[in-house]
């Protein structure tokens, strides 16, 4: 009897945690089958090449937010790349000291910043040094969030890579910046471009830091110092009005930009799963 | 009979543990010269002293002094980088580089101290790897990864490697203990054919293997190097009680 | 080394190798540039407003900009309120998910749903905003609300009317966004603790759910506490979704039915508009807050996920 309850709840347990991961798959299933129902109807090539038209007007679509969105990200990554995988290289190869922990530490607590703090970092550091919201307060923005992000991933993938790889260079007389530079990044490189992938797909999709940097452009971008249309701004705007015609764009919008962002992770699962296949 | 190294008052250390002693020794040229003894005997450390890649690891120490030809290699205006470029290294796993195809792994060391030239660097890596006996085996797969061979291929391939920057001197740590009795011996031939050109050091848990190839003997205990000598004399005679325990299996 | 000149031995100051671990160290210090740049110009361009108000600023509830009176009350009263909602929500799926997933599932559905959980936090924050005002909204007002007021509406958190867009949805839109997080870092901390651990619970004859609850969790329950704060500190400086959703009212209200405003949705909202020195000021306060507050916790995650690292370590030894 008594072996039975025991068994029953065994079950049931079971049972229940199975039905939380189907109940947290359901949003999921919702979102992507909601944004493609309502979005794939608006996409066409005007939608992915004209620039939006007034309300009312039929047609227009988001050429500009696409292209200033690529302008944006691009930024981030000239910034942030650069500092993140360098410092990630550092941290892994000659950070075993308290500088480099203290460094991995403050890198660790900065992925967690609220990205619309970086925004206003962004705002107070470069909009009101130039007086002007702008594509590069923009990327700025979304180097804070992408810098720190980049240096983890990189510091944890140079420390996956052998000792016994290291030596073998350093004993053929390879100094050892070389040593770094040509064998040691280069065996985990997959580690760094899956890294670099996760952060882009990443900022792509944020809105917050880009309402008050980069803020928002009705035209094609004409200069990293003026306001420029992002995809996430651009789809937050629409969101929120009444309009139906302008829902939809929204929409298409979101499904343009989940189409990105899906591909650039699941394209991180076939690099990585080409390193486990070597 | 001329030597090659010379070591004199050789202590080394990780962190506050000492663990070599007081380490005299001569090392013949051209000929091989075994190092054997238990594990955690100091043998290997001791080879790492001798191309300075004991320092390598963090917190680790060296004393005392290492000559080659007359030159002592811990003075202080000498680069360890330039010290491993003349005494080469074949570590106790085959470590060919993973992203680097069986050419490239041959050539690394020359191309990352500036080779450019391409017939240079193919002339090199068939040379190196007809000197390591693998040519053979693997000169119409040359683009392929390093990684693709089998064990003791990759470990060929790793004393290839390291033939290719014209060292002096090879060291070898355990290079076959993750190998298979058939790629041991094709390892072991091939340390006879390249003693004639350079002057070999093998540490080696496997005494029939010491025994088999080497001309001397040194046996290390607790750090300390207790016996050396011609290997017949130090496998036949031994003078010291320990090396004989150790030789007829007593202990380790 | 006979014919080598004696020169080419000569070791240079400044070695290929000083000069690199040189300029990627400067790329270090840039990352604690960024950290320090991040709070000194937020301290900076607030102290208007932290003179202004003081300590006041945080226990003021009155949020006026045409008369320059600005009270964030209202606002960490939202954010904490609707974070502590997402977790109540959150965790028991989170701990469900992460047991599931690390000690149930077919070994070959692992991966794929790991992948899957994973992939709903790479959906961004303002995509499911936009579900979250069209699918969600609608549906907890259709849905949930009416049965809660019915069965639950004795207590003042079920009670007044429900037009969607509430505290309630926003707490929902959160703990969706933080379960991936949630859980993920949960089945980590299930997944280092070692098989002996749970064998012995098995070789007693437990079933495999006693197992779980007598040997796994109480093991593995820093490394889940962590979890569950990293969730938080997600919830409280999540903006756009919650922004999307919650409202926007900066009443304080005991209903869950009503709608809210959080620190971070403020700042979304109002940052470009304002005007004054003293109100930019004021949301400029407000983000510090919610950096000095995700710091904290993040900080407090860390050790405790990386005390279940250690003992991760000191197990496979």
């Amino acid at each position: 009897m008594k072996w039975n309850k025991r068994k029953l709840t065994d079950r049931i347990m079971s049972g229940m945690s199975a039905a939380c991961v189907i109940i947290a798959i359901i949003p999921l299933v919702s979102i992507l089958y909601t944004v493609t129902i309502n979005g794939i109807s608006a996409i066409n090539l005007d939608f992915l090449t004209q620039l939006p038209r007034p309300v009312g007007e039929p047609g227009g679509g988001l050429g500009n937010a696409i292209q200033g969105t690529f302008i944006v990200v691009g930024i981030a990554c000239f910034i942030g790349l650069p500092i993140g995988i360098l410092s990630g290289v550092y941290l892994s190869e000659y950070g075993n000291n308290r500088f480099g922990r203290f460094v991995s530490f403050v890198a660790d607590i900065l992925t967690g910043t609220p990205s619309i703090v970086a925004g206003m970092f962004a705002y107070t550091f470069v909009v009101l040094y130039f007086k002007s919201f702008s594509a590069f307060a923009g990327g700025v923005a979304l180097s804070v969030l992408m810098i720190p992000i980049v240096t983890r991933t990189t510091e944890e993938s140079l420390k996956l890579v052998p000792g016994s790889i290291k030596e073998a260079s350093l004993a053929l007389g390879i100094p050892k910046w070389k040593t770094t530079l040509y064998i040691v990044i280069n065996t985990g490189k997959s580690g760094i471009i899956t890294g670099a992938l996760l952060a882009i797909a990443r900022i792509s999709g944020e809105t917050a830091p880009l309402l008050f940097t980069s803020f928002g452009n009705m035209f094609w971008a004409n200069g990293l110092d003026k306001p420029i249309s992002t995809m996430p701004v651009q789809i937050y705007t629409y969101a929120i009005t009444p309009f139906p015609d302008w829902h939809t764009k929204a929409w298409a919008g979101a499904l343009v930009l989940i189409v990105l962002i899906l591909v650039l992770n699941i394209g991180v699962r076939f690099v990585t799963r080409r390193k486990y296949a070597m | 009979m001329q030597n090659k190294i010379t070591v004199n008052d050789l202590n080394a250390w990780f962190g506050a543990k000492q663990v070599l002693h007081d380490i005299d020794i001569g090392i013949e040229k051209n000929a091989i010269t075994a190092i054997i003894g238990p594990s955690g005997c100091g043998k290997s450390t001791f080879i790492r002293c001798l191309n300075r890649m004991h320092e390598v690891v963090p917190g680790a120490k060296v004393s005392g002094k290492v000559l080659v030809d007359e030159m002592d290699i811990y003075d202080s205006d000498i680069d360890p980088v330039d010290i491993r470029r003349s005494i080469g290294m074949v570590f106790q796993k085959p470590n060919p580089f993973p992203t680097m195809s069986i050419r490239d792994n041959v050539v690394a060391g020359l191309r990352l101290n500036g080779v450019k030239d391409k017939n240079v660097l193919d002339k090199t890596a068939e040379e190196s790897l007809r000197k390591a006996a693998l040519w053979e085996e693997v000169k119409n797969d040359l683009h392929k990864s390093g990684m693709s061979l089998s064990g003791g291929q990759q470990q060929r391939l790793c004393i290839a490697r390291a033939l290719a920057v014209e060292p002096e001197v090879i060291l070898f740590d355990e290079p076959c203990s993750a190998l298979d009795p058939i790629s041991t011996s094709k390892i072991e031939d091939l340390m006879l054919e390249l003693k004639e050109k350079y002057t070999l050091i093998i540490v080696t848990h496997n005494m029939q293997q010491a025994a088999r190839v080497s001309d001397r003997t040194a046996f290390f205990l607790y750090g300390k190097l207790i016996e050396f000598g011609e290997t017949d004399q130090i496998f036949k005679k031994p003078e010291e009680k320990s090396t004989e325990d150790y030789i007829i299996g007593r202990f380790g | 080394m006979k014919d080598r000149k004696l020169s080419f031995f000569l070791k240079s100051k400044f070695s290929g190798d000083n000069i690199f671990e040189g300029a990627v160290g400067l790329f270090a210090i840039g990352v604690l540039i960024i950290a320090l740049l991040l709070f000194g110009e937020l301290y900076l361009e607030s102290g208007l407003s932290r003179n202004a108000f003081g300590f006041g600023f945080l226990t003021g509830s009155i949020w006026d900009p045409v008369s320059e009176v600005f009270g964030a009350l209202p606002f960490i009263f939202g954010t904490l309120v609707s974070s502590f909602l997402a977790l109540v929500i959150a965790v028991p799926f989170s701990l469900g998910i992460a047991i599931y997933i690390s000690e149930l599932a077919p070994g070959k559905l692992r991966a794929p749903l790991s992948f899957i959980i994973e992939l709903l936090a790479a959906i961004p924050s303002v995509i499911i905003g936009l579900w979250g005002i069209f699918i969600l909204a609608p549906f907890i007002r259709d849905y949930l609300a009416p049965p809660l007021s019915t069965y639950l509406g004795f207590l003042p958190l079920f009670q007044g009317p429900m037009y969607g867009l509430s505290m309630l949805t926003g707490g929902v839109i959160l703990a969706i966004m933080i379960i991936p997080i949630t859980s993920s870092i949960s089945k980590e901390a299930i997944q280092t603790v070692p098989i002996y651990q749970k064998e012995g619970a098995l070789a007693l004859g437990a079933t495999g759910w006693e197992t779980i609850r007598m040997s796994v969790l109480p093991y593995a329950r820093s490394g889940i506490f962590g979890a569950v704060i990293l969730g938080f500190g997600r919830a409280i400086g999540e903006t756009m979704a919650v922004t999307m959703v919650i409202g926007n009212s900066a009443r304080i209200s005991g209903s869950l039915f009503a709608p809210s405003y959080t620190m971070a949705s403020v700042i979304a909202n109002e940052f470009v508009e304002a005007t004054s020195k003293l109100y930019i000021s004021s949301l400029l306060e407000i983000g510090l807050l919610l950096l000095l507050v995700s710091v904290i916790i993040n900080i407090i995650a860390r050790i405790l996920v990386s005390k279940l690292l250690r003992v991760e370590g000191g197990g496979r030894a």
